[in-house]
């Protein structure tokens, strides 16, 4: 999904219109940001029924703003952020904490805690005790039972979205890789369209062929890593070795057709740097049918353990009025039941007009890892589909974009593995970058591994947290 | 249970060969990069110097240097030359004792210094038992995934006697990953602290070598052997997994390929 207007053209709402537009119409909240250099708030709102993105912004005179948040919660992240980025000030907002800790000292905040002389508070982080990236968590206890977590990120913290600005630059493209590293592929495409779109290229339908089967090829190996993560958060250790062995099989696909086994180098604005001959693409359909088949004979043991589903079943609910009013997206949203998918609600192009849209209900672990494996069924369909489109396609024809249109911004929708990948360009008078904001999945879902854990057993926390695998990175930039 | 029975003879046994055998890795695998001095025009070019985003390249004495602790082996480099006097080889082979040693010349007759064995005292202790503590300091997740990668059933780590260990205070040494955000410095060096002496310590990646992509951000530091001493340099943006496990090995002084 790609959407392009004059910055000129934006409609402007006072801020009491666009808190009822945002109240009343139920919109969904995809991007919500300051932009210092004419001091408006930019509203990005998608409507997944009809497929269309409507843009406001809202001039902020001052260093205050009367909050949004205590109306429409969703906005709660994006105004701590601007609060922290930008001080300034959403009055009311219920919760006004640092984001990453920009200018604050790490960790260094009021965390909510309750009373009481038989309650305690259990501290985990930043550095976790398996291989992976730094966070705070803070659960607040009584016995096993836990009545409250706060997660408190930030360690990652960057500076890219800082130096991002004045691009795009010989780094440009690179961050986009690193933004989130399991996440290569669906971040620099997010990147990708946006200039594309910026300097009016359109891309040949096999460059986005082989685009949209390195994007399935991410969702594959990252799903079939989490299910056996999963399966070995239950102590369920068969699925959890085939499973650690198989996403490598994957990502090793990735690394057939660009080197890299996170999709590095793949994908630059204008097209994509490897092409795969008939040979290579008929090598790459027997690999897969294979790895699919030992995915399929790994995952479907785990289904018929009862002692598996009594674990996952019941566990760390999200129900859907939370996905909604919290604006919760990609998986975790699909889970819940929501019909929120950028491949089918945005589907411009027709790419994916044979792919079904996966969904779940019961919102607790149990739906986030179905939902996995009912995605994985479709990647591999879609991965077999776009290979024999592949074959009788026209060869790639690699445009390079030249200077970018001035003054316009830019959205791009992407669904990453994790979910709703939102990209705004804005370009100053010179067609350079004078905003280029990003919002990874888990910047709006970190909030739902909190929500998920009240009045659960502190033991269920590595499930939980394994359910829903949100990006550090992603979250800090 | 019959069908988790039946499920485990499907799967059969998957463990890699290696060392004994070599390990095939696919032909489009971006390896050490290699200058070829005879097609090189650096005297009047330098294109690989201009578009390279990290600065791992420089043209000195009309001859291009690649440092690998800078490097991303991406692609821009490559595309750029008009001589097509830069490409990547196959060999996956990276880790150092020396930051120095990363620097790559374009002398014909170069060779990379290996990753050397740790000193006699060390060996004895660690050669065949080594925990380590991974910290992610801001890596994006890539180092991360290709460092528990290591762990599963096809490099099965554990057979060579190292593991990942879930405390400081369980480890012989630490693996760090990423540039060290200025918000995990604090929690570095603590933990680098809590792992009792004498240790190792393990800079994973570009970003962990040099700072890599984010060298120069001020929210991050240039590398972890700014803040603590290194004793292995593992290249990459990420390492493959078996550059990894290739350079463990040969600090270890065990057998490699």
């Amino acid at each position: 999904m790609i959407f392009k207007t004059k910055l000129s053209q934006i409609q402007q709402l006072p801020l009491g219109a666009l808190k009822n537009e945002l109240v009343k119409n139920e919109k969904r909240l995809s991007a919500l940001f300051f932009h210092p250099a004419d001091r408006y708030l930019y509203v990005v709102c998608s409507d997944d029924e009809k497929g269309e993105l409507s843009l406001f912004k809202t001039p902020i005179e001052t260093h205050r703003y009367q909050s949004l948040t205590p109306s429409y919660p969703a906005a709660h992240m994006f105004e701590r952020e601007i609060l922290e980025t930008h001080q300034i000030v959403p009055e009311d907002h219920p919760w006004p904490k640092p984001v990453r800790f920009i200018k604050d000292l790490i960790g260094d905040t009021n965390f909510y805690r309750i009373g009481g002389s038989e309650s305690h508070e259990v501290a985990v982080g930043p550095v976790h005790a398996g291989v992976i990236e730094p966070g705070h968590f803070r659960f607040q206890c009584h016995g096993e039972t836990v009545y409250h977590l706060e997660i408190s990120l930030g360690y990652q913290y960057r500076g890219i979205e800082t130096k991002l600005i004045g691009g795009p630059s010989l780094r440009t493209l690179h961050y986009m890789e690193t933004l989130a590293g399991d996440t290569s592929i669906g971040h620099t495409w997010a990147y990708c369209k946006n200039v594309e779109s910026l300097s009016n290229i359109v891309v040949g339908e096999r460059e986005t062929l082989l685009r949209a089967i390195m994007l399935e090829l991410e969702r594959l190996a990252n799903h079939t890593g989490d299910m056996g993560a999963l399966a070995g958060d239950v102590g369920y250790l068969p699925t959890l070795s085939y499973c650690g062995r198989i996403r490598g099989d994957y990502l090793n696909m990735s690394a057939f057709i660009c080197g890299s086994r996170f999709g590095r180098g793949m994908l630059k604005p204008g097209g994509v740097a490897f092409d795969l001959s008939v040979d290579q693409i008929k090598e790459l359909e027997l690999r897969l049918d294979k790895v699919f088949r030992d995915t399929k004979g790994a995952i479907n043991v785990l289904w018929h353990s009862n002692m598996v589903l009594n674990r996952l079943e019941g566990t760390g609910m999200i129900t859907p009025k939370e996905a909604r009013d919290l604006g919760f997206v990609g998986m975790v949203a699909r889970a819940s039941g929501l019909k929120l998918d950028i491949r089918k609600n945005f589907d411009h192009g027709n790419l994916y007009r044979d792919l079904p849209m996966a969904l779940c209900d019961t919102g607790d672990v149990f739906a986030r890892a179905q939902l996995r494996w009912l995605e994985m069924k479709n990647s591999y369909t879609f991965i077999k589909n776009a290979l024999e489109k592949l074959k009788n396609t026209a060869p790639l024809e690699t445009i390079k974009p030249g200077q970018l249109e001035n003054d316009t911004l830019t959205v791009s929708l992407v669904e990453g593995w994790r979910g709703e990948i939102c990209h705004v360009a804005i370009t100053n008078s010179d067609g350079l970058f004078s905003t280029y904001k990003v919002i990874d999945p888990s910047f709006h879902n970190w909030t739902a591994l909190a929500l998920s854990l009240r009045n659960q057993e502190i033991s269920d926390f590595p499930l939980c947290n394994k359910s829903f695998n949100l990006s550090y990175c992603g979250h800090d930039l | 249970m019959l069908d988790v029975l039946r499920e485990r003879l499907k799967q059969k046994k998957r463990t890699s060969t290696y060392p004994g055998k070599p390990v095939q890795l696919p032909e489009r695998f971006r390896g050490r990069p290699q200058v070829d001095l005879n097609l090189c025009t650096s005297f009047e070019c330098s294109a690989c110097e201009k578009v390279c985003p990290t600065g791992a390249i420089t043209c000195q004495n009309h001859r291009p240097s690649i440092d690998l602790g800078k490097c991303l082996f991406c692609l821009e480099c490559t595309q750029a030359c008009p001589s097509k006097a830069i490409s990547f080889s196959n060999d996956y082979r990276l880790a150092t004792s020396e930051r120095s040693d990363l620097v790559i010349s374009a002398d014909a007759n170069y060779e990379l210094k290996k990753a050397k064995a740790l000193k006699k005292e060390m060996l004895r202790l660690y050669g065949r038992s080594l925990k380590l503590r991974q910290i992610s300091a801001a890596g994006c997740n890539a180092c991360e995934a290709d460092t528990n990668v290591l762990g599963t059933l096809f490099f099965d780590l554990s057979r060579f006697g190292i593991q990942i260990v879930a405390s400081p205070r369980h480890a012989d040494g630490i693996l760090v990953t990423g540039p060290v955000s200025k918000n995990m410095e604090v929690a570095l060096r603590k933990t680098y602290e809590a792992v009792p002496g004498p240790r190792i310590v393990i800079a994973t990646g570009a970003c962990a070598i040099s700072g890599g992509i984010f060298s120069g951000h001020e929210e991050t530091n240039c590398g972890l052997d700014s803040i603590i001493p290194v004793d292995l340099y593992i290249p990459g943006c990420p390492p493959h997994p078996m550059t990894i496990l290739d350079g463990l090995l040969r600090l270890l002084s065990q057998k490699t390929n």
